[in-house]
């Protein structure tokens, strides 16, 4: 294989892998919490769409960014007040995120359909990022960088700081932190309002640099995997660094594989792929018995309300 | 209060649609008159409600059933499109053949394939621990991929000047309609059947209070001698099966045959009428022809008023916010009645 | 106390009801500098409320605190450590999947460097003798070793006043003697200790004033050293003492009705214990008591036995002789074994559920309350109604929600509804936790009763003097290995301290004298 080939099939891997991980990461941050937020793919679609719009409005792919960071939260604190203002069943809110954000999307982007904007594109001057070689560790866009710099400072975060530790533990006993003293409502909804704002980047990813337009449910599922990710991982950031990559790897052989005519795999059976490695891959995990659960925060998913 | 809240939410949804939509510059109150009062105000389209009542309430009692033992399947998508593409496939297998054992067939085979989509869920949470969550609806976008290789390869009708279709089902393996010329068909009087049936066995069943006691208390569900295991397989098993028959009832009588077109999201609106039917079979039908109304009257709103057909999909969305929100109403009743004394004697 | 310095604490009126209920009325009571102070009473008599009050996590309708003489007023439990209060729980808050030190950490008002906290952790550490791995997660620890990092917490912060809410409950007696030594030296280093207990043998021990309370009020106040057990336990319960319920009975001699031979159980999940070759048999009109402080297998003892977790081979277990460890609770019930778990809410009874439909829980098989695969809901209404009237439940009735029972009546409930079975084989768990003193008696009456008619009983529990007045043989089960038995009636009280790890002899006693 060339190096021009390898180039660009790295290139290709790392931005795939960008939006799963801003996503899976600000997942991690919630479920660490002990917040399930299911509604990663609406706070997804909702912030592809909020940043197209105002990229397309303002001609600014950044100020797209800003927007969509916007819409992401605003998404999650609807999520937050009803499953932890309200104690609002997770799973069920989280779904109905989901539908809302396909619809509100649809909706918001229905005027911008068809209309093209300027890609965010490389950060760093031309001479680095247009180089043939080194452009596959300098010719990216911001939030490759952005994404992967947050994943270490999370996990440093996490392991080392005392807000980290407060957030852990709201994750492990909200009875324990709730008798100690620690607010945990508070700490929940700064977390699920973490990962709504990382959602939205993620989805404005797609909407203003990997394919940059607006259509519907753009973000094609990657919400789901983004979720099954966080499980992957262990709930350990540097493990879905690794599982992002890994996906981003498997849905580019899908993408060049279509590319090329790959022959014998019909194009459906290709995009099945990312949804069945999914599945083989949370089951492969699982395999050794209590594996997943102690790793999973203890309180996951569960409502608390301070009594 | 507990069968109050629906009613409160659809209020909520009303007053909420009539604000947003008007800040997006649409015709709020118009549109949402489009939306909820139109569809119920022309005669002319109440049949078509109910076809689309059908699946909805037919899924969605599958799927409350799973709901109450904490069984969250979400992908019914995957399952009716499944049992559609399994019905389909008798259905063309028997192509040219004639004989009343055909529909049958083709019912009983959907059924088998929403349950064998169901069953992937069932085994690796039973097996290996892996939430269903995740398995099921991974499995919808794995079924829609399956619909499309299938109408585009294999089973392309050869007459069909290359279109991306099936074969249009013959007379023998199509769903007769309840009375002559009327759109509605024979799946529309067992979806209410298969509700009877399910809210008898609900609530007057071992397996039903089985269900519900895995969904309220695990460890005293093991301790009164039910298997967990047992009701994960029931429910998805139950839930994929009523998926299935639904969609091979949407194929062989709206549809007529298979098309890309055939995934319309009723799974994932059916979630929305089980909850909104809070998880019961007669709460599950009237919510299943409310949700019928937003769907005809997202129709009528896109030529009234413009709204785009999305919009049906958000105001169902908000639906159910709202419906999740007012339950609170619910939860701090028994609280508020409840004396204080286990907490003074703790 | 010197009548120069003001008292540590003292508390004046405090008053606190609650909806239908009055926790504390006019509670008055003063700790000097230095004292140990035992705040003695039954369950429910207002104790848990009134340091609730103290450590600022419930508000007071009425009275005053003051601390060294100056009137103080504790809105949060943030205020109360600022104010040098310091208090270990009944249940820890602990978090099970972090480290020892990162518990600790979190168990501060404000950020420590962690090498800085690991330093002073350690100094305390070494200043009262207690072992404790920094770096170890908190769910591999045992219970005393958790308890421990509750009071390390306390201590980092140099309290004046340290409250300790029954915390013997769950140790050893090794660990229990360990905590005293602790606790008198901390108490010779000026701090005051309020000492929260219903038992009255580690009080005389331990403590130089007891304030006693019934029913929300201080009955006496007193030196626990020169008082009498009885006297004090007559004072807690506030009736003469009944004597012990059993006595007076002929070994048993009807056949074997449960046999357990070499049952091992691999742990279950992260935080269980791994049984390891129980055997034991109890015979028709037997009570056979297992014995041991809590975490040593006992709940996975219920589960093996109740066909909640199924035994590695049948003959494990036989019932009337028949092998059953593989089958699962239904199939054992309708065989004749019936199981009541220790924890009520959400195991033995689903919360959400009326008291009939609870019946169906576990009483479906034998009653009957099912035909065909479908519920008999009339049967199930007047069985219901038949344990509420026979065991004295306090509920509305059979369509009461379990979750609106306290939790002695719903013990009640739980309990009646096993024995209303006429089980065959009948394995309790804790049968009178949290149950007021005249309801466990019957309680205890129900279980001889169920033993005379010829069923073969077991009973787990903590309490060693509930065992002393049930059971005919008893055995401890110590870290997942139950001792050889022996019988109740010829047994020396030291012989099962021993037993259980080195109980002292006196202790024993005094213990069995002082409850009924």
């Amino acid at each position: 294989m060339s190096t021009a080939l390898l180039v660009s099939f790295a290139m290709t891997v790392a931005m795939a892998s960008t939006p799963i991980l801003l996503a899976s990461l600000g997942e991690l941050v919630a479920e660490k919490a002990g917040v399930l937020n299911l509604g990663v793919e609406g706070m997804m679609l909702i912030g592809a769409v909020t940043g197209f719009a105002a990229a397309a409005l303002t001609g600014s792919a950044y100020l797209g960014l800003l927007a969509a960071m916007l819409g992401g939260l605003l998404t999650s604190l609807i999520f937050a007040a009803l499953t932890l203002g309200l104690s609002a069943n997770q799973v069920a809110t989280g779904l109905a995120l989901t539908i809302f954000g396909v619809g509100a999307s649809a909706l918001i982007g229905a005027p911008f359909v068809g209309r093209t904007i300027e890609r965010l594109g490389p950060l760093l001057p031309q001479a680095l990022a247009g180089h043939p070689v080194l452009r596959v560790l300098f010719g990216y866009d911001l939030l490759v960088y952005l994404a992967l710099g947050l994943t270490a400072v999370v996990a440093w975060w996490l392991r080392y700081t005392r807000p980290g530790l407060v957030l852990r533990a709201v994750g492990e006993s909200d009875t324990s932190a709730h008798a100690i003293g620690y607010p945990v409502l508070a700490v929940r909804t700064g977390a699920v309002a973490f990962g709504g704002v990382l959602a939205g980047l993620a989805g404005a990813y797609f909407s203003l640099e990997l394919t940059p337009m607006w259509a519907d449910r753009l973000t094609a599922g990657r919400g789901w995997i983004a979720l099954a990710l966080v499980v992957f991982a262990s709930w350990r950031p540097a493990r879905l660094l690794a599982g992002a990559y890994l996906f981003g790897a498997v849905m580019t052989f899908e993408l060049h594989a279509k590319a090329a005519g790959f022959a014998l795999l019909p194009p459906e059976i290709l995009a099945m792929l990312p949804y069945l490695a999914t599945i083989l891959v949370l089951t492969l995990i699982s395999v050794r018995p209590g594996r997943v659960s102690t790793a999973a925060p203890a309180c996951l998913g569960k409502a608390f309300s301070p009594a | 209060m507990l069968y109050a809240t629906p009613f409160l939410a659809v209020a909520l949804t009303a007053a909420a649609g009539t604000i947003v939509f008007g800040l997006m510059g649409y015709d709020g109150p118009r549109a949402v008159r489009d939306i909820f009062v139109a569809p119920l105000a022309h005669p002319d389209r109440w049949p078509e409600l109910l076809v689309k009542a059908g699946p909805l309430a037919l899924i969605a009692t599958g799927l409350s059933v799973g709901f109450r033992a904490n069984v969250w399947n979400i992908g019914a998508e995957g399952q009716y499109i499944a049992g559609a593409i399994a019905g389909t496939g008798v259905a063309l297998a028997t192509w040219g053949l004639s004989g009343a054992w055909i529909l049958p067939a083709m019912c009983l085979a959907g059924m088998l394939g929403g349950m064998a989509w169901a069953a992937v869920p069932a085994f690796l949470r039973t097996r290996f621990g892996v939430s269903e969550i995740l398995t099921s609806l991974m499995l919808t976008y794995v079924a829609v991929q399956l619909l499309f290789l299938l109408v585009r390869g294999p089973w392309k009708d050869p007459e069909g000047f290359n279109f991306p279709q099936t074969r249009m089902f013959t007379p023998d393996q199509t769903l007769p309609a309840i009375s002559e010329g009327s759109l509605i068909h024979l799946g529309i009087p067992i979806a209410l059947l298969v509700a009877c049936i399910a809210w008898l066995l609900l609530a007057r069943t071992v397996a039903g209070y089985e269900v519900k006691v895995v969904g309220l208390a695990p460890a005293a569900a093991r301790h009164g001698g039910f298997s967990e295991r047992r009701t994960i397989w029931l429910t998805l098993l139950g839930a994929g099966g009523l998926a299935g028959l639904a969609g091979i009832f949407e194929a062989a009588g709206p549809f007529g045959q298979l098309t890309p077109q055939f995934p319309g999201g009723y799974g994932y609106t059916a979630i929305i009428v089980a909850f909104l039917g809070r998880l019961h079979p007669v709460g599950i039908i009237l919510a299943a022809l409310v949700l019928a109304v937003t769907h005809v009257g997202g129709e009528l709103a896109q030529t009234g008023v413009g709204l785009p057909q999305a919009a049906t999909g958000m105001f169902q969305a908000m639906l159910l916010f709202f419906l999740l929100a007012t339950d609170v109403l619910i939860r701090f009743r028994p609280v508020l009645a409840r004396p204080a004394r286990a907490r003074a004697a703790a | 106390m010197t009548p120069s310095a003001p008292p540590r604490l003292e508390l004046s009126g405090i008053a606190k009801a609650f909806p239908g209920v009055v926790a504390n009325d006019n509670v008055s009571l003063t700790v000097a500098p230095g004292e140990i102070h035992a705040l003695l009473g039954e369950n429910g008599a207002g104790k848990s409320t009134l340091v609730k009050i103290l450590y600022g996590v419930q508000a007071a309708d009425e009275g005053e605190i003051r601390i060294d003489g100056r009137p103080v007023v504790i809105a949060s439990p943030k205020a109360a450590r600022a104010l040098g209060i310091g208090m270990v729980f009944q249940h820890f808050s602990l978090f099970d999947a972090l480290t020892v030190i990162e518990n600790i950490a979190l168990g501060l008002d404000e950020a420590v460097d962690r090498a800085e906290l690991a330093r002073r952790v350690d100094a305390i550490l070494r200043a009262y003798s207690l072992p404790l791995d920094l770096d170890r997660a908190v769910h591999t620890l045992s219970v005393g070793e958790r308890q421990r990092i509750e009071i390390v917490r306390c201590l980092l912060v140099k309290p004046r006043l340290l409250i300790m809410d029954e915390p013997t409950s769950v140790l050893t007696p090794q660990e229990a003697e360990r905590l005293f030594a602790m606790l008198r030296q901390l108490a010779q280093e000026g701090c005051s200790i309020l000492y929260i207990s219903h038992k009255l043998a580690e009080i005389k021990a331990l403590c130089s004033r007891a304030t006693i309370l019934r029913a929300g009020r201080v009955v006496a106040t007193c030196d626990p050293r020169a008082e009498s057990t009885r006297r004090m336990a007559e004072l807690m319960i506030g009736t003469e003492l009944r004597e012990v319920a059993r006595g007076g009975r002929a070994a048993p001699s009807g056949p074997v009705r449960l046999q357990v031979r070499r049952l091992s159980l691999p742990r279950g999940g992260p935080f269980s214990v791994p049984l390891r070759e129980v055997s034991f048999e109890v015979r028709a009109g037997e009570v056979f008591g297992i014995a041991g402080v809590a975490g040593n297998g006992q709940s996975e003892l219920l589960l093996a036995l109740s066909g909640e977790r199924l035994a590695p081979e049948a003959a494990m277990i036989r019932l009337d002789g028949r092998p059953v460890g593989r089958e699962r609770a239904g199939m054992r019930r309708r065989a004749g074994l019936c199981a009541v778990p220790e924890e009520r809410n959400g195991h033995a009874a689903v919360p959400d559920l009326s008291l009939s439909d609870n019946a169906i829980l576990t009483a479906r098989h034998r009653v009957p309350l099912t035909a065909n695969g479908f519920l008999r809901f009339g049967a199930s209404r007047s069985f219901a109604r038949k344990v509420i009237e026979r065991f004295g439940v306090k509920a509305v009735g059979p369509a009461a929600a379990a979750r609106s029972l306290s939790g002695g009546n719903l013990q009640k409930y739980v309990v009646g509804r096993e024995i209303l079975q006429l089980p065959e084989v009948l394995v309790v768990s804790q049968p009178t936790w949290g149950v007021d003193a005249g309801a466990g008696a019957a309680i205890h009456r129900a279980i001889l009763d169920l033993a005379e008619s010829g069923s073969a009983i077991v009973v787990i529990s903590q309490d060693l003097d509930e065992l002393l007045a049930l059971s005919d043989r008893l055995a401890v089960l110590n870290e997942g290995q139950l001792s050889r038995p022996i019988a109740t009636a010829d047994a020396r009280a030291d012989e099962i301290g021993l037993l259980m790890g080195g109980v002292h002899g006196e202790h024993a006693r005094a213990r069995g004298a002082s409850r009924a």
